[in-house]
């Protein structure tokens, strides 16, 4: 676990230099033909974007896990 | 963890472009709406299916320079991975066009081009689901791989161009048109392109991987 966290800092750091135009978006504000702006302001379309995200995240988790049965199972069979 | 980099890069892509992909400004286009964020979920479908199809005809070629089961189940995996990306491209786009064009599907040549291309797919999973024995399903079917990925890539990015079609980026315009130029667009996009291709190979390396193992323990039972 203690090895795990410099590993994961790179992972981290892309991350948040993703994220980061998202932060700049969401200070803009704008006012031209009809789009969902209410929503993205005041609405819950955060709702929709965390709830895509765990789902997301869900389905990535599941693959990952069933990748480390998988790695598990061949070591099995190679022995 | 060194070999696995590249499943933590698809993991990483793939939640910014569902936050980014819904949060970030997009251009505002009359009739496109916010339907234009469908260029992070949709239009990498098609793009990560040519990159796995493209992996598929590399091992059908491999293999038929030197057979080997593995690289048969490669071939077939990928290309599996690669039929699952395309019909969910055509189920997202069928959705599109229903709330933008109000029909669920139209004979526009880029759909019809695209659903003629995953038909000639299907009859590959048809095609090796009809031989027993594993050597020739294994040859035949690496050898039909290549001929309908050298017919369905036309049908899909060079037939449509030569003849109008409704559909964005196609007609006679190249794929990059005005609205996905917009920079802020990009940003979301490529990393969605990459994003969604690496989990296509991702997909397709469990699949193989499950195969292979299957094989291997059948091959251990029988000894």
């Amino acid at each position: 676990m203690k090895n795990s966290l410099p590993k994961l800092r790179p992972v981290l750091l892309l991350l948040l230099g993703l994220v980061l135009p998202v932060l700049r978006a969401a200070a803009q504000a704008t006012s031209e033909p009809e789009m969902a702006d209410t929503l993205r302001h005041d609405g819950k379309i955060y709702v929709v974007v965390a709830v895509i995200t765990v789902v997301l995240a869900g389905l990535l988790f599941f693959l990952i896990s069933l990748d480390r049965k998988l790695s598990r199972l061949e070591k099995e069979v190679k022995e | 963890m060194k070999k696995n980099w590249w499943k933590a890069l698809a993991v990483v892509l793939l939640l910014y472009v569902a936050v980014a992909g819904l949060l970030m400004p997009v251009p505002r286009l009359a009739i496109l709406n916010e339907s234009i964020r469908n260029l992070y979920f949709h239009v990498p479908m098609w793009f990560g299916m040519t990159f796995i199809l493209v992996a598929s005809v590399y091992y059908s070629v491999r293999y038929l320079r030197t057979p080997t089961p593995e690289l048969d189940i490669l071939a077939h995996e990928s290309a599996k991975t690669g039929i699952l990306m395309g019909v969910v491209g055509l189920a997202t786009g069928s959705i599109w066009a229903r709330y933008t064009w109000g029909a669920w599907w139209t004979n526009d040549p880029k759909l019809n081009g695209a659903a003629i291309a995953m038909l000639i797919y299907g009859a590959y999973l048809v095609l090796r689901s009809s031989f027993t024995d594993e050597q020739q399903r294994a040859r035949i079917s690496a050898i039909y791989n290549i001929f309908a990925f050298a017919t369905a890539m036309p049908l899909f990015y060079i037939l449509p161009r030569l003849t109008d079609s409704l559909h964005p980026g196609a007609g006679g315009n190249p794929a990059f048109a005005k609205y996905d130029l917009d920079s802020n667009m990009r940003l979301v996009f490529y990393p969605a392109v990459i994003g969604w291709t690496l989990l296509a190979f991702w997909l397709a390396q469990v699949a193989s991987r499950l195969s292979l193992l299957k094989q291997k323990v059948y091959e251990k039972q029988l000894a």
